[in-house]
């Protein structure tokens, strides 16, 4: 594989979605870090390369395409609207020496207030009809019925908070569950903190930025927090069950559905994961046999809020997904300055595309 | 052709290190005037030595420029991707031991365990708009230490020296640094979480497993690894 040949590829894939109704676009290869590193998952941002320039800050090699097109979007777009963009984007490999740390990737982002299923619909057909001829293996997922599972649960705001925090952090997200729930006992540090008359007392001297008024606010709200009732363990097993689900799509949404009855908070989240089923079915999509994972995307995909989905290459389980997309309307509000638009989009490795050619001439 | 051994060129690690060597029968000098870094090994055949600051030996052992090396484990894991794929350790030498830890102010009362420190991350950030700032240099393993512990909301500032008195000097919230005894840090009002620490390290004597060997190379590394009662 050369650049050259990543780079015609590329071209071929964005001429393909510009056939299918996006208008091209490009960015800048050097991004503002300040402003829209944090917008990125933990996985991509503490790969970034990032640099400082005397004039503008700390700037970053982009590490992807979809935060910088929102923004564009937000500023100057207007509704509805496709775009697509091809071009390389750069991510340390410090875990997998043996992966490009400069890839090319095409895109296909959507931006339409009309029907979410049927833009997640038209993104996921669109990418499984592009990679028809690979034999990859497509997963779905849904971060939206893990979210609504958490938002519905009889706890108190500071824990549900706490779990929303965490979804992206599947162990983080585990041993909370766990404290709510109190399977765990409390460490004798807390305990001895909760019991202190004045837990300030003996401290040492007030050093550093955190001030004495935010180790207060937290004691308050540890003792709170010891006073909040064990989350009930039909509940935590309810969510238990939940992240469990991992079938084919007719299957899990059954499955899904009797779970709703328990959890009605996820009703909504869940119909519309049907909903998106039969508009996948309508663009020509095998929902019958495509797979389903509830946890699917949670250690990765932190600013895809709904909708997840990815290809993979059974043969090749070092790979990266060939390609993956999502729904993140949360991030258009982010950026938006006060405006919102429900998004979903997905991106291809036109790389590894380049060498599944390779492969199949040889 | 000889084996390059690579060992601190001064202080206390290098005066260690020669006691090591010392205690088993090969002998390693410095030569000429005290600035001067070149040196001498007796008690053994084909063998050369390296004098490095403790911080190159990762990197010279990594890129085969030196057969051998004496350097800690906290720097090796730090600075070497993939570090098992590169230097291979043969013998802890049993002193330089240290722990890298992270620590916060001792006034932090609310703050014992990563789940505290972590949720303190996070009021953190709302409050003043940034995230927690951690200062230390040892960036890839306090990384993968706080992802695996799931603390979000922070952020890793470089601090090369003097990392202790960042806190106080408002250019972090907490540090990740080595500590041998904890002094330094109490005497800076930090105390260190109730975890294991992130690394426990010590000097160590590493082989490259990069460096090529001739045969004269070879049975002269294995005379030696003989001399030394290794392997």
């Amino acid at each position: 594989m050369t650049t050259a040949e990543n780079r015609a590829k590329a071209a071929s894939l964005k001429a393909r979605f510009e056939a299918a109704g996006a208008a091209p676009v490009d960015c800048a290869v050097l991004q503002p870090a300040e402003v829209l590193l944090d917008l990125y998952g933990e996985d991509v941002r503490t790969r970034a390369f990032v640099t400082s320039d005397p004039v503008r800050g700390e700037v970053m090699l982009r590490p992807d395409f979809t935060v910088p097109v929102v923004q564009m979007h937000m500023a100057e777009g207007a509704e509805p609207a496709r775009y697509t963009y091809a071009g390389e984007v750069f991510r340390r490999q410090e875990d997998h020496p043996e992966r490009a740390a400069e890839y090319f990737q095409v895109g296909y982002e959507v931006f339409d207030r009309e029907s979410p299923a049927a833009a997640d619909a038209e993104v996921f057909a669109l990418f499984f009809e592009t990679l028809k001829d690979y034999h990859l293996s497509p997963v779905t997922g849904d971060i939206g019925i893990l979210t609504a599972a958490v938002q519905g649960l009889q706890t108190s705001e500071p824990r549900r908070a706490a779990l929303m925090r965490h979804i992206w952090r599947p162990r983080r997200f585990r041993a909370l569950l766990d404290r709510y729930a109190g399977r765990v006992p409390m460490p004798a540090s807390r305990a001895a903190l909760l019991s202190a008359d004045n837990p300030l007392d003996g401290a040492g001297p007030m050093i550093g930025l955190r001030g004495e008024d935010e180790i207060r606010q937290r004691v308050d709200a540890l003792r709170k927090d010891a006073d909040t009732p064990a989350l009930p363990s039909e509940q935590v097993s309810l969510i238990e069950a939940l992240l469990k689900v991992s079938e084919a799509c007719p299957f899990a949404l059954e499955h899904l559905r009797d779970l709703a009855v328990d959890m009605p908070a996820i009703s909504v989240a869940v119909e519309q994961f049907g909903a998106r089923c039969d508009a996948m079915a309508e663009r020509g999509v095998d929902v019958d046999t495509l797979a389903f994972d509830a946890g699917y995307g949670r250690s990765s995909m932190e600013y895809y809020d709904g909708f997840v989905f990815g290809f993979l290459n059974r043969q090749q389980p070092n790979w990266p997904a060939v390609a993956t997309g999502g729904r993140y309307d949360a991030l258009t509000r982010q950026l938006g300055q006060g405006k919102e638009i429900p998004a979903v989009g997905a991106v291809i490795r036109a790389g590894l595309l380049v060498d599944m050619d390779a492969g199949a001439g040889a | 052709m000889t084996i390059k051994l690579g060992v601190p060129s001064k202080g206390r690690l290098m005066e260690k290190t020669f006691d090591w060597f010392g205690a088993r029968g090969v002998s390693l000098r410095r030569t000429g005037s005290e600035r001067e870094y070149s040196g001498e090994v007796d008690g053994v055949e084909g063998v050369e030595l390296v004098l490095l600051s403790a911080g190159e030996i990762p990197r010279e052992l990594a890129a085969g420029r030196i057969h051998l090396g004496v350097t800690g484990t906290d720097l090796v894991q730090d600075k070497l991707v993939q570090w098992e794929q590169k230097v291979d350790p043969l013998a802890e030498l049993g002193f330089g031991h240290a722990d890298l830890i992270v620590a916060v102010p001792s006034c932090w009362v609310d703050v014992d365990t990563l789940d505290d420190l972590d949720a303190a991350a996070s009021a953190f950030r709302a409050k003043h708009g940034f995230r927690m700032r951690i200062a230390t240099k040892y960036h890839r393993l306090v990384r993968a230490y706080l992802h695996a512990g799931g603390v979000a909301d922070y952020q890793l500032v470089d601090s090369q020296g003097a990392t202790e008195g960042t806190v106080k000097n408002m250019t972090a919230e907490a540090i990740a640094d080595i500590t041998s005894s904890g002094e330094t840090l109490r005497a800076n009002h930090l105390k260190i979480l109730a975890e294991e620490p992130v690394l426990r390290s010590q000097a160590t004597l590493f082989r490259s497993r990069v460096a090529k060997l001739d045969n004269p190379e070879r049975s002269a590394l294995r005379a030696l690894c003989a001399q030394l009662s290794l392997e």
